[in-house]
Protein backbone atom coordinates (compact mmCIF):
# COMPACT_ATOMS: atom_id res chain seq x y z
CA UNK A 1 0.00 0.00 0.00
CA UNK A 2 2.80 2.36 0.90
CA UNK A 3 4.50 1.47 -2.31
CA UNK A 4 1.32 2.19 -4.21
CA UNK A 5 1.02 5.58 -2.57
CA UNK A 6 4.64 6.43 -3.23
CA UNK A 7 4.18 5.37 -6.85
CA UNK A 8 1.21 7.67 -7.19
CA UNK A 9 2.18 10.68 -9.23
CA UNK A 10 -0.10 13.68 -8.87
CA UNK A 11 1.23 15.22 -12.06
CA UNK A 12 0.41 12.13 -14.09
CA UNK A 13 -3.01 12.01 -12.49
CA UNK A 14 -3.68 15.62 -13.48
CA UNK A 15 -2.47 15.03 -17.04
CA UNK A 16 -4.46 11.84 -17.32
CA UNK A 17 -7.67 13.48 -16.10
CA UNK A 18 -7.31 16.51 -18.32
CA UNK A 19 -6.32 14.55 -21.43
CA UNK A 20 -9.00 11.95 -20.85
CA UNK A 21 -11.73 14.54 -20.42
CA UNK A 22 -10.60 16.35 -23.57
CA UNK A 23 -10.53 13.03 -25.42
CA UNK A 24 -13.97 12.16 -24.09
CA UNK A 25 -15.36 15.52 -25.23
CA UNK A 26 -13.79 15.31 -28.66
CA UNK A 27 -14.82 11.71 -29.21
CA UNK A 28 -18.33 12.46 -28.04
CA UNK A 29 -18.67 15.27 -30.53
CA UNK A 30 -16.78 13.87 -33.50
CA UNK A 31 -16.98 10.13 -33.11
CA UNK A 32 -19.47 8.51 -30.75
CA UNK A 33 -22.34 10.88 -31.48
CA UNK A 34 -22.20 10.53 -35.27
CA UNK A 35 -21.37 6.81 -35.10
CA UNK A 36 -24.23 5.93 -32.77
CA UNK A 37 -26.63 8.14 -34.69
CA UNK A 38 -25.62 6.58 -37.98
CA UNK A 39 -25.94 3.08 -36.55
CA UNK A 40 -29.32 3.93 -35.05
CA UNK A 41 -30.50 5.41 -38.31
CA UNK A 42 -29.35 2.36 -40.15
CA UNK A 43 -31.06 0.03 -37.72
CA UNK A 44 -34.20 2.13 -37.89
CA UNK A 45 -34.03 1.90 -41.66
CA UNK A 46 -33.60 -1.85 -41.57
CA UNK A 47 -36.43 -2.20 -39.09
CA UNK A 48 -38.81 -0.06 -41.14
CA UNK A 49 -37.79 -1.85 -44.33
CA UNK A 50 -38.50 -5.18 -42.67
CA UNK A 51 -41.81 -3.91 -41.39
CA UNK A 52 -42.69 -2.62 -44.84
CA UNK A 53 -41.77 -5.97 -46.36
CA UNK A 54 -43.88 -7.70 -43.75
CA UNK A 55 -46.78 -5.38 -44.52
CA UNK A 56 -46.40 -5.97 -48.22
CA UNK A 57 -46.35 -9.69 -47.62
CA UNK A 58 -49.45 -9.49 -45.47
CA UNK A 59 -51.16 -7.34 -48.07
CA UNK A 60 -50.20 -9.81 -50.75
CA UNK A 61 -51.62 -12.59 -48.65
CA UNK A 62 -54.76 -10.56 -48.12
CA UNK A 63 -55.07 -9.99 -51.83
CA UNK A 64 -54.57 -13.66 -52.53
CA UNK A 65 -57.04 -14.58 -49.86
CA UNK A 66 -59.48 -12.03 -51.22
CA UNK A 67 -59.21 -13.27 -54.74
CA UNK A 68 -59.54 -16.81 -53.55
CA UNK A 69 -62.58 -15.83 -51.59
CA UNK A 70 -64.00 -14.05 -54.62
CA UNK A 71 -63.33 -17.05 -56.76
CA UNK A 72 -64.99 -19.32 -54.26
CA UNK A 73 -67.93 -17.01 -54.02
CA UNK A 74 -68.23 -16.84 -57.76
CA UNK A 75 -68.04 -20.57 -57.98
CA UNK A 76 -70.67 -20.95 -55.30
CA UNK A 77 -72.86 -18.42 -57.04
CA UNK A 78 -72.49 -20.18 -60.34
CA UNK A 79 -73.31 -23.41 -58.62
CA UNK A 80 -76.38 -21.97 -56.98
CA UNK A 81 -77.46 -20.30 -60.20
CA UNK A 82 -77.13 -23.54 -62.06
CA UNK A 83 -79.09 -25.32 -59.40
CA UNK A 84 -81.75 -22.69 -59.44
CA UNK A 85 -81.94 -22.87 -63.19
CA UNK A 86 -82.29 -26.60 -63.04
CA UNK A 87 -84.99 -26.29 -60.46
CA UNK A 88 -86.79 -23.68 -62.52
CA UNK A 89 -86.50 -25.84 -65.58
CA UNK A 90 -87.88 -28.81 -63.75
CA UNK A 91 -90.66 -26.77 -62.33
CA UNK A 92 -91.50 -25.35 -65.69
CA UNK A 93 -91.46 -28.74 -67.24
CA UNK A 94 -93.55 -30.28 -64.55
CA UNK A 95 -95.91 -27.31 -64.58
CA UNK A 96 -96.23 -27.61 -68.29
CA UNK A 97 -96.81 -31.26 -67.99
CA UNK A 98 -99.49 -30.75 -65.40
CA UNK A 99 -101.10 -28.04 -67.40
CA UNK A 100 -100.96 -30.12 -70.52
CA UNK A 101 -102.44 -33.00 -68.70
CA UNK A 102 -105.27 -30.92 -67.30
CA UNK A 103 -105.87 -29.33 -70.67
CA UNK A 104 -105.69 -32.65 -72.41
CA UNK A 105 -108.08 -34.19 -69.95
CA UNK A 106 -110.39 -31.30 -70.42
CA UNK A 107 -110.16 -31.64 -74.17
CA UNK A 108 -110.64 -35.37 -74.06
CA UNK A 109 -113.68 -34.94 -71.85
CA UNK A 110 -115.07 -32.34 -74.20
CA UNK A 111 -114.31 -34.53 -77.12
CA UNK A 112 -116.04 -37.40 -75.45
CA UNK A 113 -119.03 -35.22 -74.72
CA UNK A 114 -119.03 -33.99 -78.29
CA UNK A 115 -118.68 -37.50 -79.57
CA UNK A 116 -121.51 -38.61 -77.32
CA UNK A 117 -123.79 -35.84 -78.43
CA UNK A 118 -122.79 -36.37 -82.04
CA UNK A 119 -123.45 -40.01 -81.65
CA UNK A 120 -126.83 -39.31 -80.19
CA UNK A 121 -127.61 -36.88 -82.92
CA UNK A 122 -126.37 -39.35 -85.49
CA UNK A 123 -128.45 -42.16 -83.96
CA UNK A 124 -131.46 -39.88 -83.86
CA UNK A 125 -130.83 -38.90 -87.42
CA UNK A 126 -130.39 -42.48 -88.48
CA UNK A 127 -133.60 -43.33 -86.68
CA UNK A 128 -135.42 -40.54 -88.45
CA UNK A 129 -133.97 -41.52 -91.76
CA UNK A 130 -134.71 -45.17 -91.14
CA UNK A 131 -138.23 -44.22 -90.20
CA UNK A 132 -138.58 -42.03 -93.25
CA UNK A 133 -137.05 -44.68 -95.45
CA UNK A 134 -139.20 -47.37 -94.03
CA UNK A 135 -142.23 -45.16 -94.46
CA UNK A 136 -141.13 -44.41 -97.97
CA UNK A 137 -140.47 -48.07 -98.64
CA UNK A 138 -143.66 -48.98 -97.07
CA UNK A 139 -145.39 -46.36 -99.12
CA UNK A 140 -143.77 -47.68 -102.25
CA UNK A 141 -144.47 -51.23 -101.32
CA UNK A 142 -148.00 -50.35 -100.53
CA UNK A 143 -148.33 -48.43 -103.70
CA UNK A 144 -146.98 -51.38 -105.57
CA UNK A 145 -149.11 -53.84 -103.79
CA UNK A 146 -152.18 -51.81 -104.00
CA UNK A 147 -151.86 -51.17 -107.64
CA UNK A 148 -153.95 -54.23 -108.28
CA UNK A 149 -157.12 -55.00 -106.53
CA UNK A 150 -156.36 -58.51 -106.03
CA UNK A 151 -153.20 -57.82 -104.37
CA UNK A 152 -154.88 -55.18 -102.21
CA UNK A 153 -157.30 -57.71 -101.09
CA UNK A 154 -154.74 -60.26 -100.44
CA UNK A 155 -152.87 -57.76 -98.38
CA UNK A 156 -155.90 -56.81 -96.45
CA UNK A 157 -156.50 -60.43 -95.86
CA UNK A 158 -152.97 -61.12 -94.76
CA UNK A 159 -153.02 -58.08 -92.55
CA UNK A 160 -156.30 -59.07 -91.14
CA UNK A 161 -154.97 -62.55 -90.68
CA UNK A 162 -152.00 -61.09 -88.80
CA UNK A 163 -154.25 -59.05 -86.68
CA UNK A 164 -156.42 -62.01 -85.98
CA UNK A 165 -153.40 -64.12 -85.14
CA UNK A 166 -152.10 -61.37 -82.90
CA UNK A 167 -155.40 -60.92 -81.19
CA UNK B 1 29.86 -4.76 -11.34
CA UNK B 2 28.30 -5.33 -14.70
CA UNK B 3 28.64 -7.86 -17.42
CA UNK B 4 28.46 -5.44 -20.29
CA UNK B 5 27.50 -7.65 -23.18
CA UNK B 6 24.96 -9.47 -21.10
CA UNK B 7 23.16 -6.39 -19.89
CA UNK B 8 23.16 -5.02 -23.37
CA UNK B 9 21.37 -8.06 -24.65
CA UNK B 10 19.11 -8.22 -21.67
CA UNK B 11 17.79 -4.78 -22.31
CA UNK B 12 17.51 -5.02 -26.04
CA UNK B 13 15.73 -8.33 -25.99
CA UNK B 14 13.47 -7.27 -23.17
CA UNK B 15 12.28 -4.56 -25.44
CA UNK B 16 12.32 -6.51 -28.66
CA UNK B 17 10.97 -9.77 -27.38
CA UNK B 18 11.17 -11.68 -30.61
CA UNK B 19 14.90 -12.27 -30.84
CA UNK B 20 15.74 -15.71 -29.53
CA UNK B 21 19.29 -15.65 -30.71
CA UNK B 22 20.39 -13.44 -27.87
CA UNK B 23 19.87 -16.06 -25.25
CA UNK B 24 22.45 -18.14 -27.05
CA UNK B 25 24.86 -15.27 -27.32
CA UNK B 26 24.53 -14.56 -23.65
CA UNK B 27 26.24 -17.83 -22.93
CA UNK B 28 29.39 -16.66 -24.57
CA UNK B 29 29.42 -13.59 -22.42
CA UNK B 30 31.28 -15.29 -19.67
CA UNK B 31 30.40 -15.77 -16.04
CA UNK B 32 28.92 -13.09 -13.87
CA UNK B 33 27.85 -13.36 -10.28
CA UNK B 34 24.36 -14.87 -10.22
CA UNK B 35 23.04 -12.47 -7.60
CA UNK B 36 24.02 -9.41 -9.56
CA UNK B 37 22.22 -10.57 -12.64
CA UNK B 38 19.08 -11.20 -10.65
CA UNK B 39 19.18 -7.81 -8.98
CA UNK B 40 19.81 -6.20 -12.29
CA UNK B 41 16.79 -7.87 -13.85
CA UNK B 42 14.68 -6.97 -10.84
CA UNK B 43 15.77 -3.36 -11.00
CA UNK B 44 15.17 -3.28 -14.69
CA UNK B 45 11.65 -4.58 -14.27
CA UNK B 46 10.94 -2.10 -11.51
CA UNK B 47 12.27 0.70 -13.61
CA UNK B 48 10.14 -0.39 -16.53
CA UNK B 49 6.95 -0.48 -14.51
CA UNK B 50 7.39 3.12 -13.48
CA UNK B 51 6.73 6.24 -15.40
CA UNK B 52 9.75 7.97 -16.87
CA UNK B 53 10.81 11.48 -17.77
CA UNK B 54 12.27 10.36 -21.07
CA UNK B 55 10.96 8.11 -23.79
CA UNK B 56 13.63 5.44 -23.70
CA UNK B 57 13.94 3.03 -26.58
CA UNK B 58 16.86 1.04 -25.21
CA UNK B 59 20.06 1.48 -23.29
CA UNK B 60 23.28 -0.40 -22.92
CA UNK B 61 26.59 -0.20 -21.13
CA UNK B 62 29.81 0.20 -23.00
CA UNK B 63 32.89 -1.88 -22.24
CA UNK B 64 34.40 1.01 -20.34
CA UNK B 65 31.39 1.14 -18.04
CA UNK B 66 29.71 4.11 -19.64
CA UNK B 67 25.93 3.93 -19.89
CA UNK B 68 24.48 4.77 -23.26
CA UNK B 69 20.81 5.67 -23.41
CA UNK B 70 18.96 5.80 -26.68
CA UNK B 71 15.93 7.86 -25.84
CA UNK B 72 13.90 10.96 -26.51
CA UNK B 73 14.10 13.51 -23.68
CA UNK B 74 10.73 14.88 -22.68
CA UNK B 75 9.91 18.28 -21.23
CA UNK B 76 9.90 18.63 -17.47
CA UNK B 77 7.31 20.99 -16.07
CA UNK B 78 7.61 21.86 -12.41
CA UNK B 79 5.51 24.09 -10.24
CA UNK B 80 7.88 25.32 -7.60
CA UNK B 81 7.15 28.95 -6.79
CA UNK B 82 6.49 29.56 -10.45
CA UNK B 83 6.38 27.45 -13.53
CA UNK B 84 9.67 25.87 -14.56
CA UNK B 85 10.02 24.14 -17.88
CA UNK B 86 13.18 22.44 -19.07
CA UNK B 87 14.26 19.34 -20.93
CA UNK B 88 14.74 16.10 -19.03
CA UNK B 89 18.03 15.65 -20.87
CA UNK B 90 19.50 18.03 -18.29
CA UNK B 91 19.19 15.33 -15.65
CA UNK B 92 21.35 12.95 -17.67
CA UNK B 93 19.27 10.09 -16.33
CA UNK B 94 19.72 11.10 -12.76
CA UNK B 95 23.46 11.43 -13.05
CA UNK B 96 23.56 15.21 -12.88
CA UNK B 97 21.63 17.98 -11.21
CA UNK B 98 19.50 20.34 -13.21
CA UNK B 99 19.86 23.96 -12.20
CA UNK B 100 16.86 26.08 -13.08
CA UNK B 101 16.45 29.67 -11.93
CA UNK B 102 18.73 29.14 -8.96
CA UNK B 103 17.07 25.93 -7.73
CA UNK B 104 18.63 22.51 -8.03
CA UNK B 105 16.64 19.48 -8.98
CA UNK B 106 17.66 15.87 -8.88
CA UNK B 107 16.03 12.90 -10.59
CA UNK B 108 16.07 10.16 -8.02
CA UNK B 109 14.18 6.89 -8.58
CA UNK B 110 12.10 8.49 -11.30
CA UNK B 111 11.03 11.32 -9.02
CA UNK B 112 12.20 14.89 -9.05
CA UNK B 113 13.45 16.34 -5.75
CA UNK B 114 14.68 19.76 -4.91
CA UNK B 115 18.20 19.58 -3.53
CA UNK B 116 21.02 21.84 -2.55
CA UNK B 117 23.84 22.61 -4.95
CA UNK B 118 25.61 19.36 -4.09
CA UNK B 119 22.64 17.23 -4.98
CA UNK B 120 22.36 15.81 -1.50
CA UNK B 121 19.44 13.49 -0.78
CA UNK B 122 18.51 13.37 2.91
CA UNK B 123 16.72 10.41 4.47
CA UNK B 124 14.82 9.94 7.69
CA UNK B 125 15.28 6.87 9.87
CA UNK B 126 12.80 4.85 7.75
CA UNK B 127 14.88 5.55 4.66
CA UNK B 128 12.36 8.01 3.33
CA UNK B 129 13.51 10.94 1.29
CA UNK B 130 13.09 14.18 3.20
CA UNK B 131 13.87 16.50 0.30
CA UNK B 132 11.11 18.73 -0.92
CA UNK B 133 9.20 17.46 -3.93
CA UNK B 134 7.95 20.15 -6.30
CA UNK B 135 4.65 19.55 -8.08
CA UNK B 136 5.74 17.61 -11.13
CA UNK B 137 3.51 18.27 -14.12
CA UNK B 138 6.05 16.95 -16.60
CA UNK B 139 5.08 15.45 -19.90
CA UNK B 140 6.29 12.00 -19.00
CA UNK B 141 6.41 8.88 -21.11
CA UNK B 142 2.93 7.94 -19.95
CA UNK B 143 1.55 11.35 -20.80
CA UNK B 144 3.05 11.03 -24.26
CA UNK B 145 1.48 7.60 -24.65
CA UNK B 146 -1.89 8.89 -23.48
CA UNK B 147 -1.57 11.66 -26.02
CA UNK B 148 -0.64 9.27 -28.83
CA UNK B 149 -3.37 6.82 -27.92
CA UNK B 150 -5.91 9.59 -27.66
CA UNK B 151 -4.99 10.89 -31.11
CA UNK B 152 -5.09 7.37 -32.51
CA UNK B 153 -8.55 6.69 -31.08
CA UNK B 154 -9.75 10.08 -32.22
CA UNK B 155 -8.41 9.46 -35.70
CA UNK B 156 -9.86 5.96 -36.04
CA UNK B 157 -13.30 6.82 -34.79
CA UNK B 158 -13.74 10.23 -36.32
CA UNK B 159 -12.81 8.72 -39.67
CA UNK B 160 -15.33 5.97 -39.00
CA UNK B 161 -17.92 8.61 -38.15
CA UNK B 162 -17.16 10.51 -41.34
CA UNK B 163 -17.35 7.36 -43.44
CA UNK B 164 -20.99 6.92 -42.44
CA UNK B 165 -22.01 10.27 -43.86
CA UNK B 166 -20.19 9.64 -47.10
CA UNK B 167 -21.25 6.07 -47.52
CA UNK B 168 -24.98 5.98 -46.85
CA UNK B 169 -24.69 4.89 -43.22
CA UNK B 170 -22.38 2.00 -43.99
CA UNK B 171 -18.92 1.92 -42.39
CA UNK B 172 -15.87 1.97 -44.59
CA UNK B 173 -12.16 1.60 -44.10
CA UNK B 174 -10.47 0.57 -40.89
CA UNK B 175 -13.46 1.62 -38.84
CA UNK B 176 -15.33 -1.35 -40.22
CA UNK B 177 -13.42 -3.56 -37.84
CA UNK B 178 -14.25 -1.28 -34.96
CA UNK B 179 -17.95 -0.92 -35.57
CA UNK B 180 -18.85 -4.42 -34.33
CA UNK B 181 -16.97 -3.67 -31.11
CA UNK B 182 -18.84 -0.39 -30.68
CA UNK B 183 -22.08 -2.28 -31.27
CA UNK B 184 -21.02 -4.99 -28.85
CA UNK B 185 -20.44 -2.43 -26.12
CA UNK B 186 -23.80 -0.90 -26.83
CA UNK B 187 -25.79 -4.12 -27.11
CA UNK B 188 -24.01 -6.43 -24.68
CA UNK B 189 -22.62 -4.06 -22.08
CA UNK B 190 -24.62 -0.83 -21.94
CA UNK B 191 -28.12 -1.99 -22.82
CA UNK B 192 -28.46 -5.00 -20.52
CA UNK B 193 -26.72 -3.36 -17.58
CA UNK B 194 -28.07 0.17 -17.73
CA UNK B 195 -31.39 -0.32 -19.44
CA UNK B 196 -32.93 0.56 -22.74
CA UNK B 197 -34.12 3.99 -21.69
CA UNK B 198 -31.06 5.40 -19.98
CA UNK B 199 -28.05 3.79 -21.63
CA UNK B 200 -27.54 6.49 -24.22
CA UNK B 201 -26.05 9.15 -21.98
CA UNK B 202 -23.40 6.73 -20.69
CA UNK B 203 -22.33 5.48 -24.10
CA UNK B 204 -19.60 8.07 -24.80
CA UNK B 205 -17.89 7.37 -21.51
CA UNK B 206 -18.15 3.59 -21.81
CA UNK B 207 -16.84 3.57 -25.36
CA UNK B 208 -14.02 5.94 -24.48
CA UNK B 209 -12.80 3.98 -21.46
CA UNK B 210 -13.05 0.70 -23.31
CA UNK B 211 -10.96 1.75 -26.28
CA UNK B 212 -8.64 3.87 -24.15
CA UNK B 213 -7.81 0.99 -21.79
CA UNK B 214 -7.68 -1.58 -24.54
CA UNK B 215 -5.35 0.42 -26.77
CA UNK B 216 -3.07 1.33 -23.89
CA UNK B 217 -2.98 -2.29 -22.74
CA UNK B 218 -1.97 -3.34 -26.23
CA UNK B 219 0.66 -0.61 -26.37
CA UNK B 220 1.98 -2.04 -23.13
CA UNK B 221 2.75 -5.26 -24.98
CA UNK B 222 4.74 -3.59 -27.71
CA UNK B 223 8.50 -3.28 -27.46
CA UNK B 224 8.05 0.41 -26.68
CA UNK B 225 7.95 -0.70 -23.08
CA UNK B 226 5.16 1.52 -21.90
CA UNK B 227 3.12 0.64 -18.87
CA UNK B 228 0.33 3.19 -18.74
CA UNK B 229 -2.61 1.12 -17.54
CA UNK B 230 -0.36 -0.50 -14.96
CA UNK B 231 0.16 2.85 -13.32
CA UNK B 232 -1.84 3.57 -10.19
CA UNK B 233 -2.40 7.24 -11.05
CA UNK B 234 -3.98 6.29 -14.38
CA UNK B 235 -6.28 3.62 -12.99
CA UNK B 236 -7.14 5.93 -10.11
CA UNK B 237 -8.18 8.65 -12.54
CA UNK B 238 -10.30 6.22 -14.53
CA UNK B 239 -11.96 4.74 -11.48
CA UNK B 240 -12.55 8.19 -10.04
CA UNK B 241 -14.42 9.17 -13.17
CA UNK B 242 -16.59 6.08 -12.91
CA UNK B 243 -17.25 6.93 -9.27
CA UNK B 244 -18.13 10.55 -10.01
CA UNK B 245 -20.42 9.63 -12.88
CA UNK B 246 -22.11 6.99 -10.74
CA UNK B 247 -22.65 9.51 -7.95
CA UNK B 248 -23.79 12.41 -10.08
CA UNK B 249 -26.19 10.41 -12.22
CA UNK B 250 -27.53 8.56 -9.19
CA UNK B 251 -31.30 8.80 -8.98
CA UNK B 252 -33.40 9.36 -5.90
CA UNK B 253 -33.93 5.61 -5.66
CA UNK B 254 -30.18 5.03 -5.61
CA UNK B 255 -29.52 7.49 -2.82
CA UNK B 256 -32.55 6.35 -0.90
CA UNK B 257 -31.25 2.82 -1.14
CA UNK B 258 -27.90 3.95 0.24
CA UNK B 259 -29.32 5.66 3.30
CA UNK B 260 -32.41 3.56 3.73
CA UNK B 261 -31.47 0.14 2.39
CA UNK B 262 -34.32 -1.73 4.08
CA UNK B 263 -37.06 0.62 2.91
CA UNK B 264 -40.52 0.06 4.34
CA UNK B 265 -39.95 -3.50 5.38
CA UNK B 266 -39.74 -2.66 9.05
CA UNK B 267 -40.61 0.16 11.49
CA UNK B 268 -38.13 2.97 12.06
CA UNK B 269 -37.20 1.97 15.61
CA UNK B 270 -36.12 -1.45 14.36
CA UNK B 271 -34.07 0.09 11.59
CA UNK B 272 -32.05 2.45 13.79
CA UNK B 273 -29.71 -0.15 15.33
CA UNK B 274 -29.31 -1.91 12.00
CA UNK B 275 -28.56 1.26 10.14
CA UNK B 276 -25.67 2.10 12.42
CA UNK B 277 -23.93 -0.78 10.69
CA UNK B 278 -25.73 -0.96 7.35
CA UNK B 279 -25.47 2.62 6.17
CA UNK B 280 -21.68 2.87 6.61
CA UNK B 281 -21.37 -0.45 4.76
CA UNK B 282 -23.51 0.82 1.91
CA UNK B 283 -21.55 4.06 1.74
CA UNK B 284 -18.28 2.18 1.85
CA UNK B 285 -19.61 -0.03 -0.93
CA UNK B 286 -19.93 2.94 -3.26
CA UNK B 287 -16.22 3.60 -2.78
CA UNK B 288 -15.12 -0.03 -2.76
CA UNK B 289 -16.72 -0.66 -6.14
CA UNK B 290 -14.61 1.83 -8.10
CA UNK B 291 -11.65 1.03 -5.86
CA UNK B 292 -11.85 -2.58 -7.01
CA UNK B 293 -11.79 -1.31 -10.60
CA UNK B 294 -8.67 0.69 -9.85
CA UNK B 295 -6.82 -2.18 -8.21
CA UNK B 296 -7.99 -4.83 -10.67
CA UNK B 297 -6.71 -3.04 -13.74
CA UNK B 298 -3.51 -1.92 -12.05
CA UNK B 299 -2.73 -5.34 -10.62
CA UNK B 300 -3.53 -7.25 -13.77
CA UNK B 301 -1.45 -5.11 -16.04
CA UNK B 302 1.45 -4.80 -13.62
CA UNK B 303 1.44 -8.54 -12.96
CA UNK B 304 1.39 -9.26 -16.67
CA UNK B 305 4.39 -7.04 -17.25
CA UNK B 306 6.31 -8.50 -14.31
CA UNK B 307 5.65 -12.08 -15.42
CA UNK B 308 6.61 -11.38 -19.00
CA UNK B 309 9.77 -9.54 -18.12
CA UNK B 310 10.77 -12.07 -15.51
CA UNK B 311 10.44 -14.86 -18.04
CA UNK B 312 12.58 -12.92 -20.47
CA UNK B 313 15.05 -12.28 -17.66
CA UNK B 314 15.13 -15.99 -16.92
CA UNK B 315 16.74 -16.61 -20.28
CA UNK B 316 19.85 -14.85 -19.04
CA UNK B 317 19.82 -16.57 -15.71
CA UNK B 318 19.46 -20.07 -17.15
CA UNK B 319 22.01 -19.58 -19.89
CA UNK B 320 21.50 -23.09 -21.15
CA UNK B 321 20.31 -24.69 -24.34
CA UNK B 322 17.22 -26.01 -22.62
CA UNK B 323 16.30 -23.33 -20.13
CA UNK B 324 16.53 -20.29 -22.32
CA UNK B 325 14.46 -21.51 -25.25
CA UNK B 326 11.99 -22.87 -22.73
CA UNK B 327 11.61 -19.55 -21.01
CA UNK B 328 11.36 -17.91 -24.39
CA UNK B 329 8.53 -20.27 -25.34
CA UNK B 330 6.89 -19.54 -22.03
CA UNK B 331 7.31 -15.80 -22.51
CA UNK B 332 5.80 -16.13 -25.95
CA UNK B 333 2.82 -18.06 -24.61
CA UNK B 334 2.34 -15.57 -21.79
CA UNK B 335 2.46 -12.65 -24.18
CA UNK B 336 -0.30 -14.28 -26.21
CA UNK B 337 -2.32 -14.62 -23.04
CA UNK B 338 -1.52 -11.00 -22.25
CA UNK B 339 -3.10 -9.96 -25.54
CA UNK B 340 -6.26 -11.61 -24.30
CA UNK B 341 -5.88 -10.08 -20.84
CA UNK B 342 -5.47 -6.66 -22.45
CA UNK B 343 -8.90 -7.03 -24.05
CA UNK B 344 -10.43 -8.76 -21.05
CA UNK B 345 -9.39 -6.07 -18.59
CA UNK B 346 -10.75 -3.34 -20.84
CA UNK B 347 -13.98 -5.32 -21.10
CA UNK B 348 -14.24 -5.89 -17.35
CA UNK B 349 -13.60 -2.25 -16.53
CA UNK B 350 -16.24 -1.13 -19.01
CA UNK B 351 -18.68 -3.85 -18.02
CA UNK B 352 -18.45 -3.12 -14.30
CA UNK B 353 -18.67 0.62 -14.86
CA UNK B 354 -21.83 0.01 -16.85
CA UNK B 355 -23.16 -2.17 -14.07
CA UNK B 356 -22.55 0.53 -11.48
CA UNK B 357 -24.16 3.14 -13.72
CA UNK B 358 -27.09 0.82 -14.13
CA UNK B 359 -27.59 0.56 -10.38
CA UNK B 360 -27.20 4.29 -9.91
CA UNK B 361 -29.65 5.27 -12.62
CA UNK B 362 -32.34 2.76 -11.73
CA UNK B 363 -35.63 4.63 -11.42
CA UNK B 364 -37.61 2.16 -9.36
CA UNK B 365 -36.38 -0.71 -7.37
CA UNK B 366 -37.21 -3.22 -10.00
CA UNK B 367 -35.52 -6.55 -9.89
CA UNK B 368 -32.33 -6.41 -7.87
CA UNK B 369 -30.26 -8.86 -9.84
CA UNK B 370 -28.70 -10.72 -6.98
CA UNK B 371 -26.26 -8.70 -4.98
CA UNK B 372 -23.84 -8.22 -7.82
CA UNK B 373 -23.75 -4.58 -6.82
CA UNK B 374 -21.66 -5.42 -3.83
CA UNK B 375 -18.98 -7.27 -5.72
Amino acid sequence: MEKLLSDFSLGLFVWMTVLFLILLGLLRKFAWGPILNAVNDREEGIRSALAAAEDAKREMQNVTADSEKLLKEARAERESMLKEAREIKEKIVSDARDLAKVEGDKMIKQAQLTIESEKKAAVADIKNQVAELSVAIAEKVLKEKLSENKKQLELVDSLLGDIKMNA
Amino acid sequence: MRNTLLSKFLIVSALLMSFTGFAKDAKEAGEAPEKDKKTEIKEYIEHHLKDSHSFSLFSYTKDNGEHVYIDVPLPVILWDEGLKVFSSSRFHHGETLAEVDGSYYKLYHNKIYETNADGEIRYNEEHKVLNEKPLDLSITKNVVMIFITGLLILWIFSSLARSYAKNNNMPKGFGRFMEPIVLYIRDEIARPNIGEKRYRKYMPFLLTIFFFIWFLNIFGLTPLGVNVTGNIAITFALALMTFLITSFTGTKTYWKHLFDPLGDTMPWYAKVPLYIILVPIELLGTIVKPFSLLIRLYANMTAGHIVLMSLIGLMFIFKSWIGSPLSFALAFAISLIEVLVALLQAYIFTMLSALYFGFASEEHHEEHEGEIAHL
